[in-house]
Parts: structure tokens; sequence; C-alpha cells
């Protein structure tokens, strides 16, 4: 079976480049000071000094999308960082212990954690720890632990009955070399195209937050925050909405599209199917 | 099985937010009050027992819906998380039943147009519903049916028993903005389970019959693509529920999500520990009604018990 690119994993890479580049652009240059309040210039339409307006305050509407990609990329890589790197070895764990308990323990407090969603934890953590950037990542990256577990368990327990995994426990490797040398390169793939989804929801979970003020505090630019903020003008200024709405939404779509690819790429036997 | 994990995410609610650092009754009367009114207030709201008695305590009033007494309002806090609760099933109830009337039908066509350009179109427009958060979707609803074309109120709630009418027009744009993005999801897993259906020889047999696809598909399919079906549909039943924490605040509704986001916004942590706990165990119950419901859909798995 071929590997081939597929419309999904184009379109989906096209759109997340897109918010990479902004972020990326961002650090070196923006039209103007996101934070910048000019009184002059409050809710100014679309001109060539302002190529997507400005806001009540006179804040370059453009900078602070640019601005706003950086804070929704950082958010969603150090959630599903978190993630990814505590949910792989529990579900790596769960899948190769021989205690019965071990494996058990790990996916009961698995599902215990599955009835904390992203938002309800972000918002405990903000009520206990105070809303900030961190509390909103780290909440949104431990509910999306037993994702990665789940995901990892299941792989683990089929790959463990290969073989060559069977080859390399008769010839007295340790489990942690079985796991190095032979789980993890084999579930590699679906945890990437996992990673991918998972990113696409800690987009959109940190809007929420920062659009009910558990997320990112001003003046940080955040997209979730632009529309809290432009909700209260949606009479006069409208456009405020659809600029960081369509951020969110190109985010979102092409971490979906991407992950949707990656797995139809990877996988080519499943790509009819979707 | 269900029962104890309810015990262990109410220790893990409890314990959570113990661990903030603070005394409530300290907070109550202020930095500047007497030691002693202070003392006479940690025995009021008995926070001057151990913790272990103090979650006993706590979780012992859960089954009979005492929740205990807010620090900062001194009100009783139950029938608070009553009243918000039933608001907040009103906007998810009608959200589902939005959602699974467009989803069903969008992902059964879908599914049969699949190599057509109309399927990839509502597969389209099914991906982009879902990078749509439901609290844009409610300001963009907001901006054209209430700001533009007025036909239904920006905002605000009417109990049914007051004026049912302005009931159900004020429960249209939350319902449909919290309906319209769970339809997008519901639609993608519909479609993905119908598919797999088709694929069966007894559709083949069925079409070979002479059923036309959509009559094959309602007669033999539709109770096999139901299972996986179910399983997302009591997860978005959680998503649901969340969900309506953000669309409350943007239609200033409210239900248990605003109560929540005002405990918070007020310190008052015993209120907040109480909405979560709700909202927990909401998700375990519908995870839990989920799996019953799969063994009533595929008698199958009845052999299997």
């Amino acid at each position: 079976m071929t590997r081939r690119l597929n419309a999904n994993l184009i379109v989906g890479a096209a759109l997340v480049g897109l918010v990479v580049a902004l972020a990326l652009v961002s650090f070196v240059w923006t039209p103007y000071e996101p934070t910048r309040i000019n009184a002059g210039v409050r809710l100014a339409g679309y001109s060539s000094d302002h190529l997507l307006g400005t806001d009540r305050f006179g804040r370059d509407v453009l900078s602070q999308i640019m601005v706003g990609a950086r804070t929704t990329l950082f958010v969603g890589i150090v959630a599903v960082g978190v993630a990814g790197f505590a949910g792989t070895p529990l579900g790596v764990m769960a899948g190769m212990a021989h205690s019965r308990w071990v494996s058990e323990g790990i996916m009961r407090a698995n599902d215990l954690l599955l009835a904390f969603p992203a938002l309800l934890l972000a918002i405990m953590f903000g009520a206990v720890f105070g809303a900030s950037t961190l509390t909103a990542m780290v909440a949104i990256g431990i509910a999306t632990i037993p994702t990665f577990a789940r995901i990892a368990r299941s792989r683990t327990l089929q790959v463990m009955k290969t073989e060559y995994v069977l080859a390399a426990r008769a010839a007295g490797r340790t489990r942690v070399a079985i796991a190095m040398r032979h789980v993890l390169p084999n579930i590699a793939a679906l945890l990437i195209v996992q990673a991918s989804v998972s990113f696409a929801i800690a987009v959109l979970a940190e809007a929420a937050l920062s659009f009910l003020g558990f997320g990112t505090a001003p003046p940080t630019p955040s997209w979730g925050r632009m529309l809290q903020e432009a909700q209260g003008l949606l009479r006069i200024a409208p456009r405020l909405t659809l600029w960081p709405g369509l951020g969110i939404a190109i985010a979102v779509l092409g971490f979906n599209l991407l992950g949707d690819g990656l797995r139809d790429y990877l996988d080519p036997q499943l790509e009819d199917r979707r | 099985m269900f029962l104890v994990s309810l015990l262990l995410a109410s220790i893990a609610v409890f314990a959570f937010m113990s661990v903030l650092p603070g005394d409530p009754a300290q907070v109550a009367l202020g930095v500047q009050a007497d030691p002693e009114a202070v003392a006479q207030m940690r025995a009021r709201f008995g926070t001057d027992r151990p913790l272990v008695v103090q979650y006993l305590d706590w979780v012992g009033g859960l089954p009979t819906g005492d929740f205990g007494t807010s620090y900062v309002t001194q009100a009783v806090i139950g029938p608070q998380i009553v009243d918000r609760f039933l608001v907040t099933l009103w906007l998810v109830a009608t959200g589902m039943v939005i959602a699974v009337v467009i989803a069903v039908p969008v992902g059964v066509v879908a599914a049969v147009r699949h190599r057509e350009p109309s399927g990839a179109l509502l597969s389209g427009a099914s991906q982009v519903g879902i990078a749509i958060p439901n609290f844009l979707a409610g300001m963009l609803l907001i901006a054209v049916f209430a700001v533009h074309w007025r036909v239904f109120p920006a905002g605000g709630w009417t109990p049914p028993v007051d004026d049912p009418q302005r009931f159900l027009r004020g429960l249209v744009l939350p319902a449909v903005s919290l309906g319209l993005v769970q339809a997008a999801v519901l639609a993608r897993y519909v479609r993905s389970a119908v598919l797999d259906v088709l694929r069966q020889d007894f559709i083949r047999t069925a079409r070979a019959k002479g059923l036309g696809p959509y009559r094959a598909l309602v007669r033999h399919g539709m109770r096999n693509a139901a299972i996986p079906v179910v399983t997302v549909l009591g997860l978005q039943l959680a998503t649901l529920l969340i969900g309506a924490v953000v669309v409350e605040r943007v239609f200033v509704i409210p239900g248990l999500g605003s109560l929540l986001l005002d405990g918070v916004a007020n310190r008052d942590l015993l209120l907040v520990q109480g909405v979560v706990m709700v909202l927990v165990v909401a998700v375990l119950l519908v995870n839990y009604l989920v799996d019953l419901l799969y063994v009533v859909i595929d008698p199958r798995l009845r052999r299997g018990q």
C-alpha cells in the first residue's frame, strides 16, 4: 500500500501553515504595537493604515490577530505536550504491565479524569489558582491525558502480541528497552494524528476560556478575549467578531484536517472509510 | 463501578477545592475581624473540623440535595443549583434535539452519496461547523437574528410557566448555537457509521433484492449504525452540558454555568464545589447510561454480560 498525499493533508497543512506563519512573523514584525492604545482612531474601519481596522481602544486588529495566533499556538503546544508526555507513558505502562492491578488502576484513574472536561477543569483551576494562560494550558493538558493514554494503551496491547516483541522478550530485553525500541516507534504515528486533533480541541478550549475570562489575561492579545470584547460591540462594530472568529475557525479546521490527512497518509487502508 | 466512580469524583472535587489557601470565615468577615468572631464563624461554617469530617458531612448531604450553605451569601446552595440546573437542562435538551435532527439526515445523505459532489459538500460543511466554537456561533446568530433582523431576542430568560411564547423565542438562538456545532460533530460520526454499515453483506443482499439505498439502510442498517452514534451522542451530551456554561454567558441565561462563573467571581467556593460536583455527576451518569443503552440497541452484547 503506497502512501500518497491527500486533499485533507494539503489543505490542513496550508491552514496550519498560515497560522504558524502569522505567529512567527509577529515575533519580528506587526503593523503596530498590538497593545498600544490610540484614542484618536477608536473603532476605525478598514483602511490602508489599519488593514483590519481598530478596536474600541484604537488598537490595531491585524497586529492583535497576529500576536493572538502566537498565544493560540503556545497554549496548544504546551497543552498537547503535557497530555502527550503524561498520557503516552501511562498508556504504554498500562498496555505492558504484567499486573492486572497496575493496568486497571491506570485506566480507572483515566476514566475518572474523563469526568472532568477541559473547560470545567480550567474553571476549577482558575477558581483555586487564579486565571492565567498557564492554568488554562495545564488544565487543558491534564484533561487531554486520558485520550492519549487510551490510544497508547490499545495500540501497545496490539504491538505486545507481535512476534518481534515476543522475540525481544525471549532474548531477555528489559521492558523499558522493548518500550523504547519496539512499542513507541509503532504507536508514534497514531499519537501524532491524535496530537493534531487534540491541538484543535485545545485551541477551542483556550478560546472559550479566554472568552469567559479564565484564559489569557489582558493586555496579551488572545482570539477568545478579542471575541469577548467584541460581544459588547456587536451592534456598532460586528466586524470585530469576524477576524478573531475566523482565526479560531481556520486554526481548528486546519488542525482537524491535518489530523484526518495524516491518518489517511499513515494508514492508507482507512482512507476510503472517511 | 458507577458508584465507585462517583465516590472517587467527590473525593477529587473536595480535595481540589480544599487546597485553596485562606480561611472562608476570615474572608467572610474581613481581615480586620475580631479573632473570636472569626472562630465563631468557623464553627458555624464547620470549617474548624478535620477535613475528613467536613468531606463526610458534605458528601453525606449530596444524595438529599444538601450542598451546604454559602460562605459568602449565607444562602442555602441546594435550591439554587436545582433552579439553575433546570434552566440548563432546557438548553441542553433542546440543543441535543436540534443536533440530532440536523446530523442524522445530513450524515446519512453524506454517506450514501460519499462519492458524489453533494456528499463531499456536506462533509466539508460539517468540518467547517466543527471549527466554529459555540459561543462564536451564538454571537453570529445574535448579530443576524437579533441585531439585524430583530426576530429573536439577543439574550435573557423567561421561565416557561411565566410566558411560554417568550420562553420559546428566547430559547431558539442559544439552543441553535449549541445544537448547530454539535450537529456538525455528530454528522461526521453518523456518516462514518453509515459508511461502515453500507459495506456489509446484508445491505448488499437487501439491495440485490431490489431495495433502494435509503430503504435498505432504514430497514436493515440503522440499528447497526446506531451503536457508535449512541456512544458519541453520550459524549456529546456531556460536551453540551459544559458548552452551555459558555453559551449561557453569551445569552445572559441564568443556568448552572452562570451560577458556576458567578461563584468563581465571588470566590464562593462551596457553591463552586457543588456546581462542579453536579456537572461531574451528570457526565458520569450520561456515560453510564450510554453503556446500558448499548445492550438495548445490540442484543448480542447481552450474551457477553
